[in-house]
């Protein structure tokens, strides 16, 4: 089967989603580029978007109008070559107009689960539950006599698991499209020992057709990018526990968020990207890695008990972000929550004692804004040798936690987790838009 | 000509220029610019007429009948006559030849002669199907995405490869950073708040047409811009009417307008020749001749078109415009200052008002009154001229001004 006739009958699953929809949107574009190829006219090309909720699938249906709007917009010169034989379709408007028309006309919503027993390829990103998705795969599998494809969209769950629970015989693939898969450069490929390789190959075209960055992985529970990020994500829990001790919960949640973002050049301090995936996510995840591994225990307790308390994370219909440690007004952190009082703290009242405990920081500091995309590594290196070279209370636990960022990448490297240096130096660079890579010489 | 007033060219560049947030419409523009001239001149009392320049506000604003508006702009022009003209891009300085006409008739010793456009009301992909009009619409079909952009990219293209690309890509990129330097000076002007540090740098950007045309880069071209343009054009008796003293005003010498086939492509892609006709025969009419100019504003909606008309004019030989530009003639401290404000590509093109806007800047050097952007005017070249031109060479207005006596 050809990589056409693969794309002529697809489904996306969990479609009203964050990531769902971002993969229907990518999909359809790929899949509206091959059917008006002048080779393809008269074929007709089917993509279902898959949801339990009719109510989310009319916000799909609208978000992927405005998006498919905004993606002709920007490549109107080439869609005015494509229509050139349309004298009916004049101006620009006329050309947007009818390709968000044929793009839509792609598009299935369905509550049903039957459409995709003519797929001949299902992505999937419900939820991060491998019996459930195990479930639905074995459902399709023995109901859709194509022997459909299956790239899932897990950041965590063995790829060979799957396979094995829902009896598909190689036909599934990690595909792993980073939040929000529209915008995001970032795709992990995991096959697994089963994996079929024509399944790789076709992904891989996929993927560079949608001008993504590949990075692949091995198939191990949580992969590159969460093996990292819920390692990082639990030590600076522990560092902020550590300072409990000394300080309020709030200062600590506060100092330790400050110096994983603006003393380590990050896009965003650590307990803000918790809360940008959502508590009740990384608690989750963690519970689904935490089984594979022998010679750790990835838990947290406090995230439990923020869940129980009812304190999320996470973000709301229209992309803006809920409340979790942080509190939010137009995206920006404004107050901490306090554990124990139970109530968020105002980050001016306690921001004054904080930065003073925390010390002076480096005079060459730069925010991330001003290095991120650039080739900085000199400055790098002078940067971090002068944070290494202060002994205040905030560059030392700055050292530490880069230390052990570096440390947790190197071990997912001698896991046989990630393939190289280089490959987790990626993922986080593109998936979690670090400055620079996790694994340098920039404190040597 | 007296009294002139710009508003600010709005668009992007402009720190108070947000896409997301209204802004102010039509009416708002035609309100400051037109009271303020009439505050100068000494209220809607002394005014006989109105012109008003709009290329197309149909589209951009769903607004025709805007002779309409003088009332609203001073409930003292009430039941006064007043028209709009339009001739695309070259509006502007067709309601001032409507206006001096007027003056010429003697059916009138004041005119109030406005330009606008308020473009920003629809993304720049939309703006160029409004702006198409400006052609043959029955090319539109096969015409770029950025229809005029892709004329002029066609012309560049051809003359990269009469006069070679390497050094065109230069002297566009020298018109570019020109202008820029020239609208710093000018706090109306759309890039008065640009900070770049290289602008060389990004005036020979390498062209992408995957995304824009084959031979132009943005900064080759003027941006999407709302403002209006506002001035007085007055008979002597007109002049004393409002209480201005000679010294404050510029007398037009002469004028001449000039409309080419607007189904015909050019015959040769490297020459502006309606542009020279409308030129020379403005100076003809003037009496004078290409070196008694003080300085020029021409029409540079795109850089390729200021390199053209520095030959149009005859101030470079066919080919040596470039030549003339990299050398700097054309800088404010050059042989012949050009655009001395920004022009279309410093200042903005807010397409109606471009033509006003033009004399306005002419009628502030002739007089002292450019601020930061004053040259020295030497008294043996006294003279002002503008090349208004609408369309790809289509329709042309030319203007010689002098300092009146």
């Amino acid at each position: 089967m050809s990589y056409t006739e693969r794309l002529k009958n697809v489904s996306v699953l969990g479609a009203a989603g964050k990531m769902g929809s971002g993969i229907l949107l990518l999909t359809a574009l790929e899949m509206a580029e091959i059917s008006m190829k002048p080779e393809n006219k008269g074929t007709s090309f089917v993509l279902n978007a898959v949801d339990v909720s009719n109510e989310a699938l009319v916000g799909l249906m609208k978000y992927i109008r405005n998006q498919v709007l905004k993606a002709a917009e920007k490549k109107v010169v080439q869609l005015r070559t494509i229509y050139a034989d349309r004298a009916d379709l004049i101006e620009n408007s006329e050309i947007i107009n009818q390709y968000i028309d044929d793009v839509m006309l792609l598009i299935r919503p369905s509550t049903n689960m039957e459409v995709t027993y003519n797929s001949t390829l299902i992505f999937e990103a419900i939820k991060e539950d491998p019996d459930l998705k195990a479930k639905i795969f074995s459902q399709i599998n023995e109901n859709n006599s194509y022997h459909p494809w299956f790239f899932t969209n897990t950041s965590s769950i063995p790829i060979s698991e799957l396979d094995k629970k829902a009896g598909l015989n190689g036909r599934v693939l990690g595909v792993h499209f980073y939040n929000p898969p529209a915008v995001q450069k970032l795709v992990e490929i995991i096959k697994a020992e089963t994996t079929l390789p024509e399944l790789n190959e076709f992904a891989v075209q996929f993927s560079k057709n949608l001008r993504k960055t590949i990075v692949p992985s091995h198939d191990f529970a949580g992969f590159i990018g969460n093996g990292h990020f819920m390692r990082d994500a639990l030590y600076g829990i522990s560092e902020a526990e550590k300072l409990n001790k000394e300080f309020s919960f709030a200062e600590s949640v506060f100092m330790i968020n400050k110096i994983s973002q603006d003393y380590l050049i990050r896009p965003m301090g650590i307990f803000q990207l918790i809360d940008y995936v959502g508590i009740d996510v990384c608690s989750y995840i963690m519970s689904v890695m935490n089984p594979y591994l022998t010679d750790e225990d990835l838990h947290s307790n406090l995230l439990d008990k923020l869940l129980e308390i009812g304190v999320k994370g996470g973000q709301n219909s229209d992309g803006s972000q809920k409340d979790g440690f942080l509190k939010y007004e137009k995206g920006k952190p404004v107050a901490i929550y306090d554990i124990n009082l139970k109530s968020y703290i105002d980050i001016a009242s306690l921001q004054g004692n904080c930065d003073s405990k925390l010390g002076e920081l480096p005079a060459s500091i730069k925010p991330w804004k001003a290095v991120v995309g650039k080739p900085m590594d000199e400055y790098y290196k002078s940067y971090f040798t002068e944070l290494k070279g202060m002994k205040t209370m905030g560059t030392e636990i700055a050292v530490n936690y880069f230390m052990r960022s570096k440390a947790i990448s190197e071990k997912l490297v001698a896991d046989k987790v990630a393939f190289s240096n280089e490959d987790v130096n990626t993922v986080l660079k593109t998936g979690f838009f670090h400055a620079y890579g996790p694994i340098n010489d920039f404190m040597n | 000509m007296v009294a002139g007033y710009n508003t600010i060219s709005m668009g992007t560049g402009r720190k108070e220029f947000n896409p997301k947030k209204e802004r102010p419409g039509l009416e708002e523009y035609m309100k400051e610019a037109g009271q303020a001239v009439l505050a100068k001149i000494g209220g809607a009392k002394n005014v006989d007429e109105g012109v008003i320049g709009n290329f197309i506000a149909s589209r951009f604003n769903r607004q025709a009948n805007m002779g309409a508006f003088f009332p609203y702009i001073d409930e003292g022009l009430r039941h006064k006559p007043a028209v709009r003209v339009e001739g695309a891009c070259a509006t502007g300085a067709l309601a001032l030849v409507t206006g001096i006409r007027s003056i010429l008739a003697e059916t009138a010793d004041v005119v109030l002669v406005m330009g606008v456009e308020v473009q920003n009301t629809v993304k720049a992909i939309y703006c160029a199907d409004y702006l198409a009009a400006a052609g043959w619409a029955n090319e539109r079909k096969d015409g770029h995405a950025y229809y005029f952009p892709g004329k002029f990219s066609d012309r560049a293209k051809v003359y990269y490869e009469k006069f070679g690309k390497e050094k065109t890509r230069m002297a566009m990129a020298k018109w570019f950073v020109n202008a820029i330097e020239n609208a710093r000076l000018c706090p109306t002007a759309q890039e008065y708040h640009n900070t770049s540090k290289d602008l060389n740098a990004l005036g020979m950007i390498e062209p992408n047409g995957r995304n824009f045309v084959d031979s132009l880069n943005v900064f080759d071209c003027s941006k999407v811009s709302d403002g209006a343009s506002a001035v007085a054009i007055v008979s002597e008796e007109g002049l004393k009417r409002c209480g201005i003293p000679k010294s404050q005003a510029v007398e037009i010498m002469g004028f001449a307008q000039a409309e080419e086939d607007i189904t015909k492509a050019p015959d040769d892609f490297t020459v502006l020749s309606t542009t020279k006709f409308a030129v020379q025969k403005a100076l003809e009419n003037s009496g004078i001749t290409k070196e008694q100019l003080a300085t020029v504003e021409c029409h540079d909606c795109f850089s390729i078109a200021g390199i053209m008309a520095t030959e149009a004019i005859g101030f470079a030989e066919h080919g040596k415009g470039i030549d003339f530009v990299l050398e700097g003639h054309t800088a404010r401290y050059g042989k012949i200052p050009f655009n001395t404000t920004g022009g279309l590509i410093g200042w903005g093109h807010p397409t109606g008002a471009t033509g006003v806007h033009q004399a306005i800047t002419i009628w502030e050097q002739l007089t002292g009154n450019a601020g930061n952007n004053q040259i020295e005017i030497h008294p043996e070249r006294p003279y002002g001229l503008t090349v208004n031109m609408g369309g790809d060479d289509k329709s042309l207005v030319s203007i010689v001004y002098k300092r009146a006596e």
